[in-house]
């Protein structure tokens, strides 16, 4: 025990002492969390809109104002015939365009249905959808409100994504796609460097050759990078709550303890990639290509994972950081708890035990 | 016996890096293991160390197999690998104090007997060991290496690319080292380290040419080493000397030429022919052959 104590006041002398790693450790996650959460959010605001109302009357007003209320739309102007939507996206003054039929409100009171149109400018697709998204969802919601049973055929689309986002807002889906990708990057990166680091320095071989056991190594190693991670993952839930007000709905503890767990993961998965790596330089290529890219690209932190190729959802089966993701939402966002996340859990505690035991294994007592 | 080396033989793919190396080293002897670059030092002391498993052969050291008993090995032998093992970003305290805790002991129980060596570096304590010099460096990884009392040194090339005066300290102390009871293996490219070790084993090329007092070497066929010295140039009469029999070989050693002659030449007439030369404050005479003039011949006889 004292000399795993050694060990370990070792790394963490290592750690502080290097800039560099200080830097990775502490600023990495907080300048990634409000570069995500800022620019690469996909969240519009201030949409320009125009609107066109043929029937001016108290349920079409009523509309217009709730959408306008939500904050994302700046009413611009008023037009009174459809040939000017044309001109308007052509000059760039709007965005969308919401066109109310000639006697809205008779029509919902007599028929029951009631067509109301919207019309994006689709030259930027992405925001157009998303713009048409949030009308659509502002509306929806009204009539839901009101119970006035008038069913609108885009209510239903909208629903999975309203009730845990009212809002739609984007922070709240990128906060646990970045939890798990900086904890993926600090843990695995982190660990992977600093046992090469060891070899390429040349102080592996005393080690080895001392009564040192491997796990004591690599136990040793580890440690000071549980407590640092573990440190990241609560800064960036505080900076969450701060800054872009995530809210917590589930239980805290268990958020944290799934932290750890999958910071156990992604460390072993560090040790694991040590075993392969000769240089730094090469451990920090491995971790980069192996694990950051994956983690973006097939985890669903990004792309929906319903909208891949089979084969590479099977691919993204195997990204721990999917199941983290959808386990942190899960606590974050519907509050939900054990019951409804414990095969998630048990996937990554499945895959932490199986690196774990690859990388003790991989870890050998000899230099061959 | 300390060290027990039996037909040991290693290859890395083609290479064949040692071939059945057998010798072995008394309890509390200064055992040197020279030659040259690439000739196979490393990897014996790798196995040795128990960091290498052997292709065949067997190796005890402080009486437990390498194979078997490693773990008891790694607790009783301290070694001291190729490049000075220090953490560069840790105090030279912070490094001691790291080796001490990692072998179970502290800087306090073993202050004694790493205090002759750990002293001419204790004033620069809270140096960073990356900031110090080469022989300071040496210093400190040898302190490293001793404070658990080990019962076997081994040192790997200890003294490479450190200067002249370092270097004899770190003699004296390995010297000191060994009056403690300890055996002291230590391997060296330096010819003139021969003479400070109790006994050598030369090796070239993977296999071990000889193991002798280096006071006694002897070299095959009955050869015999001349030197040659002038206060001219020694290069003029180099090519003078090799012209004189067939038998006869001329090697520049620094300024001086060492003679070597086959069993067939007239000594007595070798020696006249060049006392009658006209060469400015000739040396010449008979001489003991060095490390370095077994080394020569034995290059010699086995062509690349």
């Amino acid at each position: 025990m004292k000399r795993f104590r050694g060990f370990v006041i070792k790394e963490f002398r290592h750690i502080f002492r290097d800039p560099r790693t200080l830097a990775i450790l502490f600023g990495l996650p907080v300048v990634m969390i409000i570069l995500f959460g800022y620019v690469v959010s996909n969240e519009l605001k201030n949409i320009k809109l125009v609107v066109y109302d043929q029937s001016e009357d108290p349920v079409s007003r009523e509309l217009t104002d709730k959408v306008l209320a939500s904050g994302y739309f700046v009413h611009v102007a008023d037009i009174t015939s459809e040939k000017q939507i044309d001109e308007i996206f052509k000059a760039q003054q709007a965005k969308l365009v919401l066109i109310f039929d000639r006697d809205f409100e008779q029509q919902i009171m007599n028929e029951g249905t009631v067509s109301l149109r919207l019309v994006a400018d689709a030259a930027d697709a992405n925001s157009a959808i998303l713009a048409v998204n949030y009308a659509q969802a502002i509306i929806a919601d009204h009539f839901r409100r009101q119970g006035g049973g008038v069913e609108l055929p885009w209510q239903v689309n909208g629903r999975s994504r309203m009730v845990f986002n009212p809002e739609l807002r984007g922070v709240y889906m990128f906060v646990p796609g970045l939890m798990a990708l900086i904890l993926m990057l600090i843990s695995a990166l982190m660990t992977s460097v600093t046992i090469t680091r060891e070899k390429e320095f040349g102080t592996m071989e005393p080690l080895l050759a001392s009564p040192l056991k491997p796990r004591e190594i690599i136990l040793g190693k580890v440690a000071p990078y549980v407590v640092l991670s573990f440190v990241n993952a609560i800064t960036i839930v505080v900076l969450g709550v701060l800054i872009f007000r995530v809210p917590i709905i589930g239980s805290i503890t268990l958020l944290l303890l799934e932290c750890l767990l999958f910071i156990t993961l992604a460390l072993s998965l560090g040790v694991f990639i040590s075993s392969a790596a000769k240089t730094q330089q090469m451990a920090m290529i491995l971790s980069m290509i192996g694990l950051m890219l994956p983690t973006i690209l097939l985890s669903g932190f990004i792309f929906p994972i319903d909208n891949m190729p089979v084969v590479l959802q099977w691919f993204s089966a195997i990204m721990p950081a999917r199941w983290f993701i959808v386990i942190v939402k899960d606590i974050m966002l519907k509050g939900t708890g054990m019951p409804f996340i414990w095969k998630e859990t048990l996937i990554l505690v499945g895959m932490t035990l199986f690196f774990i035991m690859m990388a003790v294994r991989k870890f050998k007592t000899r230099l061959e | 016996m300390s060290v027990t080396v039996e037909h040991i033989t290693k290859s890395f793919g083609d290479v064949r890096a040692l071939r059945d190396i057998s010798f072995s080293i008394p309890e509390g002897e200064l055992f040197g293991l020279i030659g040259p670059d690439g000739a196979g030092k490393t990897t014996l002391f790798r196995i040795l160390v128990t960091l290498l498993l052997a292709d065949e052969g067997q190796a005890t050291v402080a009486g437990y197999d390498v194979k078997k008993a490693y773990r008891k090995i790694r607790e009783l032998m301290g070694y001291m690998a190729g490049r000075f093992s220090l953490y560069h970003d840790l105090s030279v305290r912070e490094n001691l104090e790291f080796y001490a805790t990692v072998f179970g002991t502290t800087i306090r129980e073993n202050y004694d007997f790493v205090k002759d060596i750990y002293s001419h570096i204790e004033p620069y304590e809270d140096r960073l060991a990356g900031r110090l010099s080469g022989g300071m460096k040496q210093k400190l990884a040898l302190s490293c290496a001793l404070i658990h009392r080990p019962k076997v040194l081994i040192l790997d090339e200890p003294t490479t690319g450190v200067d002249a005066v370092s270097r004899k300290e770190f003699w004296d102390m390995l010297k000191k080292i060994q009056r403690e009871g300890i055996t002291v293996l230590v391997s060296t490219p330096y010819m003139d380290e021969a003479a400070l070790c109790d006994r050598v084993g030369l090796i070239q090329k993977g296999n071990l040419l000889a193991v002798s007092d280096p006071s006694e070497l002897e070299l095959s066929n009955g050869t015999k080493v001349f030197r040659f010295g002038t206060s001219g140039r020694p290069y003029d009469y180099l090519q003078r000397i090799r012209n004189l029999d067939a038998q006869v070989d001329a090697w520049l050693f620094g300024d001086e030429i060492h003679v070597f002659t086959g069993a067939g030449v007239d000594c007595g007439e070798l020696d006249r022919t060049v006392q009658s030369w006209d060469v400015p404050d000739l040396e010449w005479g008979e001489a003991t052959p060095s490390v370095e003039d077994y080394f020569m011949q034995k290059m010699r006889e086995e062509p690349e």
